[in-house]
């Protein structure tokens, strides 16, 4: 006996006790604190930021544990926070010149002007599980010196003054915001830029290895990356100058890819680049190269069909927010359209099999 | 919920997203781009709906959320209860009395009257998104009115099936300019498009765009002279209430093929169970 199906309501309302319940786990366990997971899983906490265009790393952490340590879940957290949000200004440019540096290096100089600082990186880390951490992760306290002072000038400014690498071209005009304007193609480089940097690190990663390996290949190096703090001002109009607010970390990563010329243009070599929130060097180099890629157009180079060149099939799927959502979507019911095919394939089918019978007659 | 704006959305937004509808009210079928914010729900689960009712909705309406027909599906419930929560607007599963319905999949059976706003939820809101992939490429189509690949498809269709193998989100045409899609409701609903006294609105949060139908405005279903179009449904009357002229959904209630048909609109079987209708499914 079929009764129509009601208790939709109280079946969220305890899907939902069920998941907090699930999100806390076995209480025999110490709960995690916000203060734990910004300090204990930066990395994840900036991602969380990145993609979440909110530079709030208590917010991140929250979002974090919220969502059981589902980066993409919490960053949808972040992301509808982030929209309700007044808007009181926009900052000045922020001078990457004047980063205080926890990181920088340079593929392409072995060294230069600022030096190379490695700074607090997995790279020759040996990937061995260290189980001394599994009971005991208080560290002894690692070499220190005197920060350096002063300005680390670009390793692109070197080359630009002997005119071995295209000037970046100046442009004044404010960006376009893609979150208040909706996205629409052609798109320009600074729309695509901010489209990229709040993009799918995973996405993102993808698409910058397959022009690695020979779709739309543009040979990179990693002319410099820095990561470090850098000022915020914002100018108050009542006041007439600048004040700084505060500070944000940040990874900014410039490629030297190739170029080979025409015959109005001498060889020079050519700019990728990547600037994203927070502690994120594998997203801000992925973003470098798909940067490139994307600009195969206005370096006049050949369009070889690869994904990471076409501008819409790249900003149309790179949002992992939009991407979910859509993907997921599909749990939801869709019994009415079913149900419209299902009668459609039976109604094709039935006929199908009078034409066949009929075949067989004749 | 004192910490939001009535009705979630800020409103600057809501200013933003009326003057779509306004545009898209203005141009029947096109497809308006705006600014579609993050809500607090996830993209594909009715974002842009929930921007138009928001952006449409006043303290003295009276809301009405279904999905797939249904008042008590989950997605439904979660949208009315956002709604209850942020605008505190009274709700209502009586199709008449609602002032604003939004819906997935559906248009209600009963038919609706002026002075009532029926919102869409839209996934693709582009009718040739499936024959050309580019938005760049299909705009520019929309605006010359180059439809033929779509008359094409469908030719192939019948030559492949020997029918137009579309059963859902079955193309239209607007006043004779615009191609749209009417979201995915099953071409059984496509007739009620036309002509209805009711506005009606599409939102795509996704994709970003909001299209719109007045009131009374011509819609067709495409077709060709000799393959016109037909609206279908299961051949069944509805199990529970014995209507015979409203779209129902199939359900499989043993394990050896046993199967009974409703009514996918519930409000509607609801009131016809109500009048002492009785289906021979029915207790």
């Amino acid at each position: 006996m079929y009764v129509a199906v009601k208790g939709g309501e109280r079946a969220i309302e305890n899907a939902h006790a069920w998941l907090a319940e699930e999100r806390r786990g076995n209480t025999d366990i110490a709960e995690l604190s916000i203060a734990q997971i910004r300090e204990q899983l930066s990395l994840a906490v900036n991602r969380v930021m990145a993609e979440g265009s909110l530079y709030d790393p208590d917010l991140a952490a929250l979002a974090i544990k919220q969502a059981r340590g589902d980066l993409i879940e919490a960053i949808f957290l972040i992301r509808a926070y982030r929209t309700t949000l007044p808007r009181f200004g926009a900052s000045e440019p922020i001078d990457t010149g004047i980063m205080a540096c926890d990181r920088r290096i340079s593929a392409t100089f072995k060294d230069l002007p600022g030096g190379q600082v490695l700074g607090p990186t997995f790279d020759y880390t040996h990937r061995l599980l260290d189980f001394k951490l599994a009971a005991d992760g208080e560290v002894p306290k690692a070499p220190s010196r005197d920060a350096e002072t002063g300005t680390v000038p670009h390793v692109t400014e070197f080359l630009n003054r002997e005119g071995l690498i295209e000037e970046a071209p100046y442009d004044d005009a404010p960006p376009p915001d893609l979150t208040r304007e909706p996205l629409e193609m052609p798109s320009t480089r600074a729309l695509r830029l901010q489209a990229l940097t709040r993009a799918d690190e995973g996405f993102t990663l993808g698409l910058a290895y397959s022009t690695q390996r020979g779709y739309g290949r543009n040979h990179a190096f990693v002319g410099e990356l820095r990561i470090g703090s850098v000022p915020v001002e914002i100018d108050i109009p009542e006041l007439g100058f600048p004040v700084e607010i505060g500070e944000v970390i940040l990874t900014e990563c410039e490629t030297v890819n190739q170029f080979t010329g025409s015959k109005t243009e001498p060889p020079q070599f050519t700019r990728g680049y990547g600037l994203v929130f927070g502690q994120t060097e594998r997203k801000a180099i992925s973003m470098a190269l798909v940067d490139r890629a994307l600009r195969w157009e206005e370096l006049g180079e050949d369009n070889v069909g690869a994904p990471a060149q076409d501008a819409e099939f790249v900003l149309y799927h790179a949002d992992n927010i939009q991407a979910t959502g859509f993907l997921e979507h599909i749990k939801l019911p869709h019994y009415v359209d079913f149900q419209s095919e299902l009668e459609l394939v039976r109604k094709l089918r039935r006929e199908a099999g009078a034409q066949q019978l009929q075949e067989a007659a004749e | 919920m004192t910490e939001y704006n009535f009705a979630y959305l800020d409103e600057q937004t809501k200013r933003m997203i009326r003057r779509a509808i306004l545009k898209g009210l203005a141009i029947p079928g096109y497809q308006v781009p705006f600014a579609s914010r993050e809500m607090p729900m996830p993209y594909g689960w009715g974002t842009g709906g929930v921007q138009v009712s928001a952006a449409v909705l006043t303290p003295s309406d009276t809301f009405k959320v279904i999905d797939q027909g249904a008042d008590d599906t989950t997605n439904a419930v979660s949208i009315r209860t956002f709604f209850q929560r942020t605008a505190g607007v009274a709700t209502t599963t009586a199709t008449s009395d609602a002032t604003v319905i939004q819906t997935r999949h559906r248009i209600p059976e009963e038919p609706l009257h002026e002075g009532q706003i029926l919102v869409y939820q839209v996934p693709i809101p582009e009718p040739l998104r499936f024959l050309e992939p580019r938005e760049s490429e299909t705009r520019k189509m929309h605006s010359l009115e180059e439809y033929g690949l779509m008359h094409v498809k469908l030719y192939e269709d019948i030559i492949r099936h020997g029918h137009i193998a579309t059963s859902y989100a079955y193309p239209v045409k607007v006043e004779g300019r615009y191609v749209m899609d009417p979201s995915p409701i099953p071409k059984f609903d496509n007739p009620k498009l036309r002509d209805m006294a009711a506005i009606q609105l599409f939102g795509a949060g996704r994709e970003q765009r909001i299209y719109a139908l007045p009131p009374y405005t011509q819609v067709v279903s495409l077709d060709f002279e000799d393959h016109p179009f037909e609206a279908s449904k299961a051949d069944h009357p509805c199990g529970m209430c014995g209507a015979t002229d409203s779209y129902l959904d199939e359900l499989i209630i043993d394990d050896i093929g046993g199967r009974m048909f409703v009514c996918s609109d519930t409000d509607y079987c609801e009131v016809r169970q109500a009048a002492g209708h009785k289906g021979k499914d029915a207790a």
